[in-house]
């Protein structure tokens, strides 16, 4: 087991370059230049270079790419072109934010979502479990970012129960999950989070529990004379190691693919942090968050194949 | 913590919430709440980033210049008054030095006196490669303000004096956007713009209090600002970006902030029927296209008056749902520089007659649109309709959209590298004549070395404006900018289309609030309540 999480570590390194040499690479074939956002739509080609060489972006982009991951290497993501802050410090702080969206958001969604699909394979082609499924593929059907934006007309506009936007009145720094002004602040960003992976999980869930409820050890199981609780007992622990696959996926999206969600509720996380950078084509934001998404997103998938071990211990490891 | 006693907590939270009341502070404190278009808190080092927000926000709350503009009305455009500055004029024996009388008994926020030494200390942090407070970013975000300044000196303890590469009656325009940053301060943060930029110190009407990169900007009300008809008249001023419209709008209605910048056309209805105040005001903003005089049909005058008589402005104004003014010339007719140029009436009939005359009809023409960015407004439907109706008069547009990044790209590096393009839809602003005019006319600013994308050029135009920048005179210079604003629009230099009127919602709770004609506005007179 602990050499098998050696290599899981060891493969973790040439798929973080991969990401960061793509994500350089993408960011250079886009049109456009890092400058333009700082320099006035009139600067002239002295002023250009003059800045392209304060920043370092007038060498080739192999030795900035390698210049870049030495100091990444070294624990140094350099400093943001737009704003000239440690990067470092922006994505930490960023990803703190991110995790307490995504986190609640992973817990709300992965609970509803395999209670409902428990329920809807016990139930097969019965009407709550069309119910559902039909809840389901809505969940997976809906864009969230326009779910967001309905939640917050109905729910701030209208009946003002909710915050629309932030972390609270004292922003990130005053953020606490004690605090119930906070949490009402958690409340729309994270039912608009939750949508798609509660709608993805519910129908693995479904498929999963079903295909073992049609199993011959099922039947023997109710032969036996067991209740049907501890039949549906044996029926989701076997189905699970495969709805925790999906889950461990579904953590890292939301993780990395909260851009929407985190700009609709101005939630200051990883998402509107990735968002800017495009815009402003800030690379070593750009490049810093995505590193670390990256890195989240591999030992999220750690984490989950030793849990799928812990659970079924069919599944070996070595 | 227990949840009993964590209960007990929250129920004491939620009332005092409930009162409107900060436990353990002696009286409610007034706060102006306002949501910024932008995505970031801009620069607090001096010269601000994100465009003239930065400016708006920050620049003229933490800071002044020697000229600012005046924003106290909205009845006419706004013009440049002293600031800390008291009095300004030409050098009787060299008419490239420029002389600045400054305003005694000012302070920095820090209690450091203003005087002539920072204002050179200011400069030429702004100017000299090898000055100790240098920096690149502050060097280039205003060096086409300063490209023409020679040199700096102080003549006495109040009183400085600006040298001239060359003679340039308009240069003190260009004073009102260099913000004086204390050289106490900052040498206090270590000389480092990072460590300054959370403890920085101006002389402007407010004060830094604190800020959370990406999420807040706070300051407070400076009681001892120099002009104390601008001493605020709330207490703190609380700036959080919020970059997406629709988020805006929900934040106000939900009674989350009190000022909303730029609320899409679509939303103000909404607003408006849930009671917010909307104000509009005509500003210095011109939204059309730039052309190329060289590689394409717009070389031909005839051609680019066609494509002005094809276009129907009051039909963009409808789009828009009337929260934009249409565009005959660059600058909007209130402007005092607009004087009485050709006017372009929507014809199309006569717009495909000169197609005929210059032999291209059908007249096939590629515009280089964005998708959206900075005072672009609504970019695709208005480039739609712009298409649309410039193809009812007989050309053929092809529009090719590109990111906003891509589109300045296309801007800065001029036709030369952009041949394909005949013309680029950017917005601009035109707060002085150099930015509005002279820059799309003269050869020097030919593409990539300026904003001439299209190398427009005209021996007239060359003539006009060196005079401009030669004649001190206000009336007649002005005489001669209208002129050059004139001959702007008989050339068709750009396909004119509309004017920004810049709406702003506001929450029913405040009063005061008067829309300047400019990009920048004045939140000072800003208070709570129906008392002004």
């Amino acid at each position: 087991m602990i050499s098998y999480i050696i290599h899981r570590i060891l493969y973790a390194i040439p798929i973080s370059i991969g990401v960061t040499v793509f994500c350089f690479a993408l960011v250079y074939m886009a049109p456009g230049d890092p400058l333009t956002r700082l320099l006035p739509d009139d600067a002239s080609p002295e002023v250009v270079e003059m800045m392209k060489k304060a920043y370092g972006l007038d060498k080739p982009i192999p030795v900035q790419y390698l210049i870049w991951l030495g100091n990444a290497l070294s624990g140094d993501l350099g400093t943001s072109i737009q704003t000239d802050r440690p990067v470092l410090n922006e994505v930490s702080k960023a990803l703190v934010n991110t995790i307490i969206l995504s986190a609640v958001s992973v817990v709300v969604a992965f609970s509803v979502a395999f209670v409902l699909g428990t329920v809807a394979a016990y139930y097969n082609g019965h009407a709550v479990d069309r119910l559902a499924t039909g809840f389901s593929v809505l969940g997976v059907s809906i864009p969230n970012y326009w779910f967001g934006i309905v939640l917050i007309i109905i729910f701030s506009v209208q009946l003002r129960w909710l915050p629309a936007t932030g972390m609270g009145p004292a922003g990130s720094d005053g953020f606490s999950l004690l605090s119930l002004d906070s949490l009402r602040h958690l409340v729309l960003p994270v039912i608009t989070m939750a949508l798609i992976p509660l709608g993805i999980i519910m129908r693995t869930t479904r498929s999963a529990v079903s295909e073992v409820l049609g199993q011959d050890f099922v039947q023997t199981l109710r032969a036996k004379g067991l209740n049907e609780w501890a039949v549906l007992n044996h029926a989701v622990r076997n189905a699970l190691p495969g709805v925790m696959a999906v889950m461990g996926l579904q953590f890292g999206y939301l993780m990395g693919g909260s851009i929407l969600v985190e700009t609709i509720f101005t939630w200051p996380g990883t998402g509107s942090l990735l968002n800017q950078a495009i815009l402003n084509r800030d690379i070593p934001v750009l490049q810093g968050t995505i590193l670390v998404l990256a890195l989240i997103f591999v030992a999220t998938n750690l984490v989950v194949d030793l849990l799928q071990t812990a659970v079924d211990p069919r599944i070996k490891r070595t | 913590m227990t949840l009993r006693k964590l209960r007990k907590e929250i129920a004491a939270g939620a009332a005092a919430l409930s009162l409107g009341v900060i436990p353990g502070a002696g009286y409610a404190e007034t706060v102006l709440r306002v949501a910024m278009t932008a995505g970031d808190i801009p620069l607090t080092i001096g010269q601000p980033d994100q465009g003239f927000e930065g400016y708006r926000f920050v620049g003229y709350k933490l800071y002044d210049s020697l000229l600012l503009w005046d924003l106290s009305q909205g009845d006419t455009e706004s013009d440049v008054i002293p600031g800390l500055a008291t009095d300004w004029y030409i050098d009787p024996d060299d008419n490239k030095r420029w002389v600045f009388e400054l305003r005694e008994g000012v302070s920095f926020h820090d209690g450091c006196p203003f005087n002539a030494d920072n204002v050179v200390w200011n400069y030429e942090r702004l100017t000299l490669e090898d000055h100790p407070a240098f920096n690149p970013q502050q060097y280039a975000a205003i060096r086409t303000r300063t490209v023409d300044i020679a040199g700096i000196e102080k003549i006495d303890d109040y009183t400085v004096a600006i040298n001239m590469k060359r003679t340039d009656s308009l240069f003190p325009l260009q004073t009102s956007f260099i913000f004086m940053i204390s050289q106490c301060a900052f040498e206090a943060a270590g000389s480092d713009y990072a460590a300054y930029a959370m403890a920085p110190s101006g002389t402007g009407p407010y004060k830094f209090d604190q800020m959370v990169p990406r999420e807040r900007l706070e300051l407070i009300a400076n009681t001892e600002y120099w002009d104390a008809d601008r001493i605020p008249r709330h207490d703190r001023l609380l700036l959080l970006p919020m970059p997406e419209a629709t988020t805006r709008a929900a934040a106000l209605m939900a009674g989350q902030v009190d000022l909303v910048e730029a609320p899409s056309p679509d939303t103000i209805p909404m607003l408006q029927g849930a009671g917010m105040t909307i104000t509009t005001a005509p500003y210095p903003h011109n939204w059309g296209y730039q052309l190329n005089f060289v590689d394409g049909p717009f070389a031909d005058i005839r051609v680019r008056q066609a494509a002005n008589y094809a276009i129907n402005r009051e039909e963009m104004v409808a789009m828009l749902n009337g929260y934009a003014l249409p565009g005959y010339g660059a600058y909007p007719p209130d402007s005092p520089y607009f004087g009485d140029p050709l006017k372009y009436e929507f014809d199309p009939e006569k717009a495909r007659a000169l197609l005929e005359e210059a032999g291209c009809l059908p007249c096939h023409v590629t515009f280089a649109v964005s998708t959206s960015g900075s005072g672009q407004m609504q970019p695709l439907p208005m480039n739609e309709l712009v298409s649309s109706q410039m193809n009812a008069a007989g050309f053929r547009v092809t529009l090719e959209v590109m990111d906003w990044n891509k589109l300045i790209d296309v801007s800065l590096s001029g036709r030369p590298t952009y041949p394909e393009y005949d013309a680029i839809n950017v917005s601009r602003a035109l707060q002085d004549p150099f930015s509005g005019l002279f820059r799309f006319m003269l050869e020097s600013q030919h593409g990539p070395a300026g904003g001439n994308f299209g190398h427009y050029y005209s021996p007239e135009a060359e003539a006009l404006i060196t005079k401009i920048y030669e004649t001190f005179d206000q009336t007649a210079r002005d005489a001669l900018i209208t002129q050059a604003h004139e001959l702007f629009v008989s050339d068709a230099i750009m396909i004119f289309v509309t004017h920004d009127t810049n709406p702003r919602a506001l929450s029913p709770t405040l009063s005061g609030f008067v829309q300047a004609q400019s990009w920048f506005q004045d939140m000072t007179p800003i208070s709570f309540g129906q008392t002004n």
